[in-house]
């Protein structure tokens, strides 16, 4: 009978002794490999008693599984320490910076319109691009601007020729949609604008947003309703508005709307000039004549209209001091505006 | 529109604050812009007499002791003017005192003595002769032997007032007037109305014979004349001078200034004719012949055309209608009689003309607005009576009115209660409808729910039930609109459609190549096509005019993007920024022809504009790239040439065979030309591209159609060419794709130029993918497409292949 028990001590000696995946080798070409150890004390099975074989047998087996067991524990030892040291030697400063490349992002008037949007789609609300270049007719005759109407000069027109000029609103939208589409219309109009005058507060071009609903009994009261969900959207939760008269030729009633202050909460403060309140956008009942110029019955259907200036809506929302800085387009100033 | 607080108390009794009266005219849609006080910065200003004066030896100055009244007895005050005299009335500043330049009276030594507060001047309290005589002496005020000592400065001189600037709206011409926000302002106090006194009485003794011919009745509906006599040239009543100073107008005379009074009370601008400058006592209003020339009140001569409407006599034009008198007719001290004009003029007429000759006056400020017949009556009876009241002259029974048939009876509309509620979709009880409308002055009977409205005369911007909804609104609150939310429309989907969607995609996606997106105005200058060096007849050059532009910088719609572009990276520049990235997609407008007859084409334009130390014509190509790839697009490139792209260096674009547009590096020479640092224009480079956005979204797929990869094997080769250093990369990589229809994917991977190839020549490596959807591609295929390359390659461009 060979000796086992000397056998287990030699090989927890070597496997003991291993320290790479080299050495954890060698030990096992020793023990496990052919003609290792345990394969030399499996031979040995010829020289037992043939009532003896099968407990050598099982004997002999006990061991190999008790060597690979030990062998097996030991590499996953051995493997766990040289991954370790691999991450360490591999280990870097993560704190080095790297070299950047830059990221732009949209033009603030771009993202406030954008965020517009989001808020009337999902009231349903289309968008619709007309014209930049309009004739006189969409842009003021049949918005019941009529030619001896003072309000030609509320809005100082560059023209082109004696018809076609550069449209002042997006109120055109309006008739260019009702003209191709009858109710129900909900549909939003962004885009350019241009009046001739130029100053602190005005630049010839700037943006507008125009909405427009005709339906069945749109009333004024769904007009704040409409308008108190677009504050809180993009103000805040706690914003209300405010309707007070106003004029426009095309809607009547006429309302100016007014935003509670985002800023003082409606206390008073410098931004809102001490009321609380803060005109945002004009808006009203469609005036029924209009709804006539588009062919559709004002005894069957109403609706309400609002225009958004973008630039006014940019300035108050990132507290922009200078509408000029809109338009400079200085890359300090373009990359505060990250979405 | 100015208003004084106190003339606007006489015609309505207001008994609330002035800050709750400017609360109220809000509400009411009549915006108060400004409140001015106008006794603003006046404080501890009392009226004083002098008991005694001496002179303080060896200085300029003079002792006096001022008796306030209540204010005290016996103030000691130092001054330096030489008009004080025992027992005048002065304006007394006391010790505390506050004057509107800013100054605050303190005790005060004055050589060794002290002076408690101050005598002040007119000029000191802001104030001319025409608001009280002897203000503009040079020393102090003298006050009126009947000034009550020791009354407050700003109530003696009427200062303890307030003047309301309103913003009226384009509807609302009425209340460009006193006499219209009075209205206004009695309906929402709901207090009776005092009109102005318009009664006078004609005498009969004297007349004339004058005679009004209207000739163009479409530009004038109604005009009428009154003759008055006996003029007498007088300054007005202090009590007119100031409510006319205190509003913005200058005292001048009695009738010219009852004319403004008029205008600003009534709302009707008046005109005074001096008679003796009429030829045959005679108006005639016609348009003016092209060419015909007039000295207008401001001395200046106007040549006028067949828009203008003329007020003349029988031989000659003697004022532009609604907008300025003539020179030749104005009131002067010897103006003994006095033809009146009110009249209705058209407003677009009025404003053309005023517009048209740039000629500025609030009588046609206020035309323009439009005047309504019943002003025109109120206007001249107004006229009339303070002619009379205040002795300026006689009123005569010569008159005359001709009208183009208006009907002057009040208009009667109906409207039905319920649909006023319908459209402010509140229930505003019918009785509250009727006071409301009661209260600004409509007639109105209400029977089984339908308002039969008598409308006022002044009210011609009421037509339809609309217009009474606002007005209900109007007085009934808008704090009672409550928020709701369509309850009765049909539900619509929403959101943009697919090719705004995209268009976001695409502005998103360049933002990630690191641009910064950019918006500019659409207009431009001229000149630019000289800067960018565009030739005369380029098509670049045939842009849209604006007939009335700004500025010259302003004055054509922009035909390319460059010059938006340039101008901004140029202003980055200047700022110290140098490394840019910039995009936008905008319009550019090409006349279909000119002179335009019809709208112009507007193309939606990509612009990207780069400079700095990391950006060449390559990595701007690569952006292109990658926006092509990220659309699944293939862009293919030529040499090119832009005017104002350096000729080396310029590239058309094509998508499918469709040209797209152009990119490449803006010449040295434009470069040169821009407001950037002298030393800094040598290294900067700026490249750009101008894409047409409308023709790449034409390019762009519509949907994703998933196509299963190909199961069959493919091979790729390399294969390295020398060829001339002329020969272009594109057109060997077409050739390429044409050779074999194997060929999937042509990819340069080298190119290079060394002596060792022979002169003029360079290396170009491509690896070549070889595919097909119908079979493995084998070495033997492949083996023969590379000799169809190859020999294809040496014929076409003499292409050598190198081991």
């Amino acid at each position: 009978m060979f000796n086992a028990d000397e056998l287990r001590k030699a090989f927890l000696d070597e496997i003991e002794a291993a320290k790479s995946e080299m050495q954890l080798s060698d030990v096992w070409k020793k023990y496990l490999g052919k003609g290792g150890s345990v394969q030399k004390l499996m031979n040995g099975i010829k020289e037992v008693a043939k009532e003896e074989k099968k407990a050598y047998g099982q004997f002999v087996n006990e061991v190999k599984v008790w060597v690979q067991e030990k062998y097996d524990e030991k590499k996953a030892e051995v493997e766990a320490f040289e991954l370790k040291q691999k991450y360490e030697r591999e280990a870097i400063d993560v704190t080095v910076p790297v070299k950047l490349r830059p990221v732009g992002n949209l033009h603030p008037l771009t993202a406030v319109k954008n965020e517009i949007i989001n808020v009337f789609a999902g009231m349903g609300f289309e968008i619709f691009e007309g014209p930049e270049i309009e004739d006189d007719d969409h842009n003021f005759t049949r918005l019941n601007v009529l030619k001896d109407h003072p309000s030609r000069d509320m809005q100082d027109t560059f023209w082109l020729t004696e018809d076609l000029l550069l449209r002042t609103h997006t109120s055109p939208g309006q008739i260019r949609v009702m003209d191709s589409k009858k109710p129900p219309i909900k549909v939003l109009v962004p885009g350019r604008v241009f009046r001739s005058d130029s100053d602190a507060t005005h630049s010839p071009m700037f943006s507008q947003m125009e909405g427009l609903v005709v339906d069945r009994h749109i009333t004024l009261c769904d007009l704040q309703g409409m308008l108190d969900e677009f504050v809180k959207n993009l103000f805040s939760d706690a914003a209300r508005t405010r309707l007070r008269p106003s004029y426009f030729p095309f809607t009547e009633p006429s309302v100016e709307v007014d935003v509670s202050c985002f800023k003082c909460g409606g206390k008073g403060c410098p931004l809102c000039k001490g009321t609380g309140w803060i005109e945002v956008l004009g808006g009203g009942v469609v005036n029924r004549k209009v709804l006539e110029n588009c062919g559709i019955d004002p005894e069957s259907y109403s609706g309400l209209a609002f225009g958004i200036g973008i630039e006014r809506i940019a300035m108050l929302k990132y507290g922009i001091n200078h509408m000029g800085k809109l338009f400079e387009n200085d890359v300090e100033f373009l990359k505060q505006f990250k979405a | 529109m100015k208003v004084l607080l106190s003339w606007l108390k006489e015609y309505v009794d207001i008994d609330v604050t002035p800050k709750e009266l400017e609360e109220k005219l809000f509400s009411a849609g009549l915006e108060v812009e400004e409140v001015t006080y106008l006794g603003e910065n006046i404080e501890k200003i009392y009226v004083g007499q002098v008991t005694s004066i001496e002179k303080y030896e060896e200085t300029h100055l003079y002792i006096c002791h001022i008796d306030c009244g209540e204010q005290g007895h016996d103030h000691l005050i130092l001054t330096g003017a030489d008009n004080v005299f025992q027992g005048a009335k002065v304006p007394a500043c006391l010790v505390g005192a506050k004057l509107p330049g800013g100054l605050e009276i303190a005790p005060r030594k004055m050589k060794d003595m002290m002076s408690y507060g101050m005598l002040c001047s007119g000029a000191e309290l802001c104030l001319d002769k025409d608001w009280y005589p002897g203000a503009d002496v040079n020393g102090i005020m003298i006050l009126k032997d009947d000034a009550p000592v020791g009354m407050d400065i700003r109530e003696y001189l009427e200062l303890d007032d307030y003047v309301f600037d309103i913003s009226i709206t384009a509807n609302r011409p009425d209340c460009q007037s006193v006499l219209g926000i009075a209205r206004e302002v009695a309906a929402f106090l709901g207090k009776e109305v005092k009109e102005p006194d318009m009664g006078y009485t004609c005498d009969d003794t004297v007349n004339q014979d004058i005679s009004v011919d209207v000739i163009d009745r479409d530009l004038c509906p109604r005009y009428l004349a009154h003759y008055v006599y006996d003029v007498q040239y007088m300054e007005s009543p202090l009590w007119m001078k100031r409510r006319l100073i205190a509003v913005g107008h200058n005292a001048i005379n009695a009738m010219v200034d009852i004319t403004n009074y008029v205008l600003v009370e009534i709302g009707q601008p008046m005109h005074a004719f001096d008679l003796d400058t009429l030829e045959g006592s005679s108006i005639v209003v016609r348009r003016a012949a092209q060419g015909e020339e007039l000295v207008t009140l401001d001395g200046k001569k106007r040549i006028l055309d067949t828009n203008n409407l003329l007020i003349c006599d029988r031989n000659k034009a003697v004022g532009l209608a609604g907008v300025m008198g003539g020179l030749n007719s104005e009131i002067t001290e010897k103006t003994r009689e006095v033809l009146f004009e009110s009249a209705k003029f058209r407003k677009d007429s009025v404003r053309k003309t005023a517009r048209g000759l740039g000629v500025h006056s609030d009588a046609a400020a206020r035309f323009e607005k439009g005047i309504d017949e019943y002003s025109v009556e109120c206007g001249m009876a107004r006229a009339l009576n303070l002619v009379q009241s205040l002795g300026v002259a006689k009123v005569s029974s010569t008159h005359s009115d001709v009208s183009a048939g208006a009907s002057t009876e009040r208009r009667i509309i109906r409207v039905e209660a319920a649909k006023v509620n319908y459209i402010l979709g509140i229930e505003v009880p019918e009785t509250e409808m009727v006071r409301i409308l009661q209260n600004l002055n409509f007639g109105v009977k209400c029977e089984d729910g339908i308002l039969t409205l008598t409308v006022p005369r002044y009210r011609e911007d009421i037509e339809t039930d609309q217009d009474i909804a606002e007005e209900v609104i109007r007085e009934y609150g808008y704090d009672k609109v409550v928020p709701a939310f369509l309850s009765e429309a049909l539900v619509t989907g929403g959101g943009m459609n697919a090719a705004q969607r995209k268009e976001l995609a695409v502005k998103t996606f360049l933002c990630s190549q690191g641009c910064f997106e950019i918006q500019t105005i659409a207009m431009t200058a001229g000149q630019e096509f000289n800067q960018f060096l565009i030739p005369e007849d380029a098509k670049e050059r045939r842009a849209v005019e604006i007939l009335n532009p700004i500025t010259e910088n302003l004055s054509i719609m922009r035909t390319f993007m460059a010059p938006s572009m340039v101008r901004v990276i140029e202003n980055n520049l200047k700022n110290g920024h140098t490394d840019l990235r910039f995009f936008e997609i905008a319009n550019v407008y090409l006349p279909k022809s000119l002179p335009l007859t019809e709208a112009p084409r507007e193309v939606k334009t990509l612009c990207l504009g780069y400079t700095g130390s990391a950006e060449d014509f390559f990595t701007m190509k690569e952006t292109l790239e990658a926006l092509a790839a990220d659309n699944d697009l293939t862009f293919t490139y030529k040499k090119g040439n832009v005017p104002y792209l350096h000729p080396g260096r310029t590239a058309f674009v094509y998508c499918d065979g469709t040209f797209i547009g152009t990119f490449g590096q803006l010449r040295y020479d434009v470069v040169d030309s821009l407001a950037i640092a002298k030393d800094r224009k040598a290294d900067t480079k700026i490249f750009l591209a101008e894409l047409d956005y409308d023709a790449l979204c034409t390019k762009f797929k519509d949907g994703i159609h998933y196509v299963p990869e190909s199961p069959y094997a493919k091979i790729s080769r390399d294969i390295s060419l020398i060829v001339d250093k002329k020969v272009e990369c594109g057109d060997i990589i077409g050739k390429i794709c044409q050779a074999d229809a194997l060929v999937s994917k042509v990819q340069l991977f080298d190119i290079f130029e060394s002596e060792k190839l022979g002169i003029a020549k360079k290396s170009m490596a491509f690896n070549i993918e070889l595919a097909s959807r119908e079979m493995d591609v084998t070495d033997e295929m492949t083996d023969a497409a590379i000799q169809r390359i190859v020999e294809l390659l040496g014929e076409e461009y003499g292409a050598l292949m190198r081991s």
